[in-house]
């Protein structure tokens, strides 16, 4: 490196690294003030009693608004920019040659870190299985891929705390890890469209985030934030306008009377409830956390979130490029009969 | 120069296709474009993360929207 040139690179990474840690400072701020300054606006300037009704239901739209939106979009970043040092590429070639067993636990825990889009489930389901990679195993990976996720995951640390974040990562990575594994000892392989098997990988197989430096890292992360922002604030408004709705109007014990811990089939129709409709993890945080404060049990709230964001209708006509319906069928009770179970074992130990 | 761009028609592969046709008008280069949607075809250039952009049959980028001038980099050795 020349001399003149080397002024210059420190320059510049004193100017990135610098503003990113303003950027944070920012973002800090905004955290701090947020809940004092709706109390302060609501309350104080429009004269609303924040006990009321409407008070505590705007200040929870206004309120929840801002702090999802931060939380989106801080860990988004933070997920993003750790995430380009992973690929799929590099997950394939991990999972390679691994064992069932050993291989769905691999394979879950992978699908949690690795960049990965629902959008690219079926030539991702391709690239694996016909690179030999069995069938169970990467059930496993597309199973905890959507179902424990970056949004999921901050929402759940800013709204309930570290606890039940660990408690949904945990169980999901068990569903993940079981359903995969189910569905390798059934031995489906019949029920994948017999074209998978048929493809010929040919080309070689480039790294996606190879040679990324870190002005590129921190780019993909603004970019992300961005875009998965423009993509859920529908699902975010609606979400938080119904637990608002909740929050103000609801009776107290309304839903503690008819959806609560004792009533045995709340779990079932949670996730009977759960699997058709299709959102994400920023729309049902939001109503969750409503229900919550409404006395609905945290096991019956997680299995409705994970029946919501792990399966839905858009992915399984996208899937059935790949598997017959029998074997959608299967992967839909199975995931479906696994967190009906986690969500009646959250309900017997809290 | 044959460029294919990969990816089932979500936002991202009209994304990369705008990208792609701009580096070739901004490098002068002869170029015919083609789409590869379907998954079959997808797969067998070894892609798992759409976008992707094959240049005469080579995969040269996937799993992500580059820029204009990306992409110019990209082409421009391979324009020869």
């Amino acid at each position: 490196m020349s001399s003149t040139t080397h002024p210059e690179t420190r320059r510049h990474s004193i100017l990135r690294w610098g503003g990113l840690l303003l950027a944070a400072a920012i973002w800090w701020a905004l955290y701090l003030v947020n809940e004092p300054f709706w109390n302060w606006l609501i309350g104080g300037v429009f004269g609303l009693d924040l006990t009321s009704r409407l008070g505590s239901g705007v200040q929870f739209f206004f309120l929840d608004t801002v702090k999802i939106v931060l939380l989106l979009a801080g860990i988004i970043f933070i997920v993003t920019v750790l995430r380009s040092f992973m690929s799929v590429e590099r997950t394939r070639a991990l999972l390679g040659g691994k064992r069932e067993g050993i291989g769905n636990v691999l394979a879950a825990g992978l699908g949690v870190v690795t960049p990965f889009c629902s959008c690219s489930a079926v030539p991702a389901f391709i690239g694996f299985v016909a690179s030999g990679i069995p069938l169970g195993v990467t059930m496993s990976f597309l199973i905890a891929s959507p179902l424990v996720n970056e949004v999921a995951i901050a929402l759940l640390l800013g709204l309930f705390g570290i606890g039940p974040t660990l408690m949904y990562v945990a169980a999901g990575l068990v569903i993940a890890i079981l359903a995969g594994y189910t569905i390798g000892r059934l031995k489906l392989e019949r029920w994948v469209e017999p074209f998978v098997f048929e493809t010929r990988l040919r080309g070689q197989v480039i790294d996606s985030t190879a040679g990324l430096t870190w002005d590129d890292r921190i780019q993909m992360g603004v970019e992300e934030v961005g875009s998965i922002l423009r993509k859920i604030w529908p699902y975010l408004l609606i979400g938080i306008g119904l637990g608002a709705a909740i929050h103000g109007w609801a009776p107290e014990d309304f839903f503690a009377t008819y959806a609560g811990a004792d009533n045995p089939f709340a779990v079932l129709i949670a996730v009977a409830i759960g699997v058709p409709l299709y959102s994400n993890a920023a729309g049902i945080l939001p109503l969750i956390d409503a229900l919550y404060a409404k006395g609905m049990p945290m096991g019956t709230l997680l299995a409705f979130m994970m029946a919501t964001v792990a399966l839905s209708l858009p992915e399984m006509i996208l899937l059935r490029r790949v598997l017959k319906p029998r074997l959608i069928a299967v992967f839909v009770s199975v995931t479906a009969i696994g967190i009906v179970a986690v969500g009646y074992l959250f309900n017997a130990i809290l | 120069m044959n460029i294919k761009i990969l990816g089932s028609g979500c936002a991202n592969c009209v994304n990369l296709e705008k990208a792609a046709k701009q580096a070739v008008a901004d490098l002068g280069i002869e170029a015919t474009f083609e789409k590869v949607t379907d998954y079959a075809d997808i797969a067998s250039y070894g892609i798992m993360r759409t976008p992707g952009l094959v240049v005469d049959d080579q995969v040269v980028l996937s799993g992500r929207v580059p820029t204009t001038a990306q992409v110019k980099e990209l082409l421009a050795p391979l324009a020869g």
